[in-house]
């Protein structure tokens, strides 16, 4: 199969170039939806990865690459059992998404995320697991965990501080503040900015470029220059699901859930 | 350097030219939430449209509870 439309992505295989896009509505928020179908997509990975040189993971929804992980259904899903199944079942959620992003993480393939406007949460930790990240000059970057009482749970902080200087991570993550395409490229989050609309025609143009090369000898390259950090991602579930716990998380949650204020992404 | 009524001024021709409303219609002290019509995300792209404009930094949190045009001002202006 070198095509697929599901109801939260599409992917296709074309002159070695797969293309993965993101559509669900309105955020692309990285739900048991989304999970499920990334989970699909990694499962055909292996296969396709035998076509191609070069995989890109865009958005087409208009709000951005993707605001993160599914707040309300984590919400009210742990409002339907105990605390106990609650953070069994957030454990359970997260060791999934980490399978699906280690496996993004460690293909052979050259992946690039083509992000534009809200690039948030586990949707920046989406762009995070892939090789290059070309910006569109509105997109938006935050870590906005913090003020759910909670840290990023998709694999962000490890990711960062292998890629980022350990500033640049306390500052994302400490602040929760959030920061545009330039500012992200100047700390090396980001290796391209292009104009409004045009991220995804300069994911394609380079990812025509990276098929110039012998793939063995960029196999090599990468495996080389971008280790797995597998003990911190694990030990970053931990925190995770200690912190989920506590009462603050479940407040923070609901603050945003029921949230009317026109500013619900600032802290 | 510009006065901070420069930057008012500017923040109000460059609001009023991406959100496609007369300039005429915007007042310093507007609600610009209200009178732009703009959520939350639409204010994120503004700020993030301000930042390129003035070549600056405003993190969010010093614009928790800014709706108007000249308190936006202002914060835009400290930053210059």
């Amino acid at each position: 199969m070198k095509q697929y439309d599901g109801e939260a992505l599409s992917w296709l295989l074309q002159a070695g170039v797969i293309e993965l896009s993101l559509h669900r509505e309105p955020g692309n928020e990285i739900g048991t939806l989304m999970l499920r179908e990334l989970e699909d997509f990694v499962a055909a990975l292996s296969n396709l990865e035998r076509e191609a040189h070069a995989l890109i993971v865009y958005s087409t929804v208009n709000a951005g690459f993707s605001a993160g992980a599914d707040l309300r259904e984590l919400y009210f899903g742990a409002q339907e059992v105990s605390k106990s199944d609650a953070t069994r079942g957030v454990r359970q959620f997260l060791e999934r998404v980490h399978k699906v992003m280690n496996a993004i993480d460690s293909s052979p393939l050259t992946t690039i995320a083509a992000v534009h406007g809200v690039t948030f949460g586990g949707g920046l930790e989406l762009a995070l697991v892939c090789d290059l990240i070309i910006a569109d000059k509105m997109a938006r970057f935050c870590f906005p965990e913090l003020r759910l009482g909670l840290i990023p749970g998709f694999g962000g902080i490890p990711r960062l501080k292998r890629d980022l200087g350990n500033g640049i991570v306390r500052d994302l993550l400490l602040t929760g503040r959030s920061f545009n395409a330039t500012k992200a490229q100047a700390v090396g989050l980001v290796s391209q900015v292009a104009g409004e609309g045009e991220a995804l025609r300069v994911a394609r143009s380079t990812a025509a470029q990276l098929g110039k090369f012998d793939r063995q000898t960029s196999v090599a390259a990468k495996k080389f220059i971008k280790p797995i950090p597998y003990q911190e991602l694990q030990q970053e579930i931990e925190i995770f699901c200690r912190l989920f716990q506590e009462p603050a998380v479940e407040a923070g949650l609901r603050k945003f859930v029921e949230s009317t204020d026109a500013q619900p992404y600032l802290p | 350097m510009r006065t901070q009524d420069q930057t008012l001024d500017e923040i109000l021709g460059l609001a009023a030219t991406h959100f496609k409303v007369p300039r005429e219609r915007l007042s310093p002290d507007d609600d610009f939430f209200k009178t732009l019509g703009i959520d939350s995300l639409q204010a994120l792209d503004l700020l993030t449209r301000l930042e390129h404009h003035f070549n600056v930094e405003l993190p969010d949190y010093e614009l928790q509870g800014v709706s108007d045009f000249r308190t936006l001002a202002g914060r835009i202006q400290s930053r210059l």
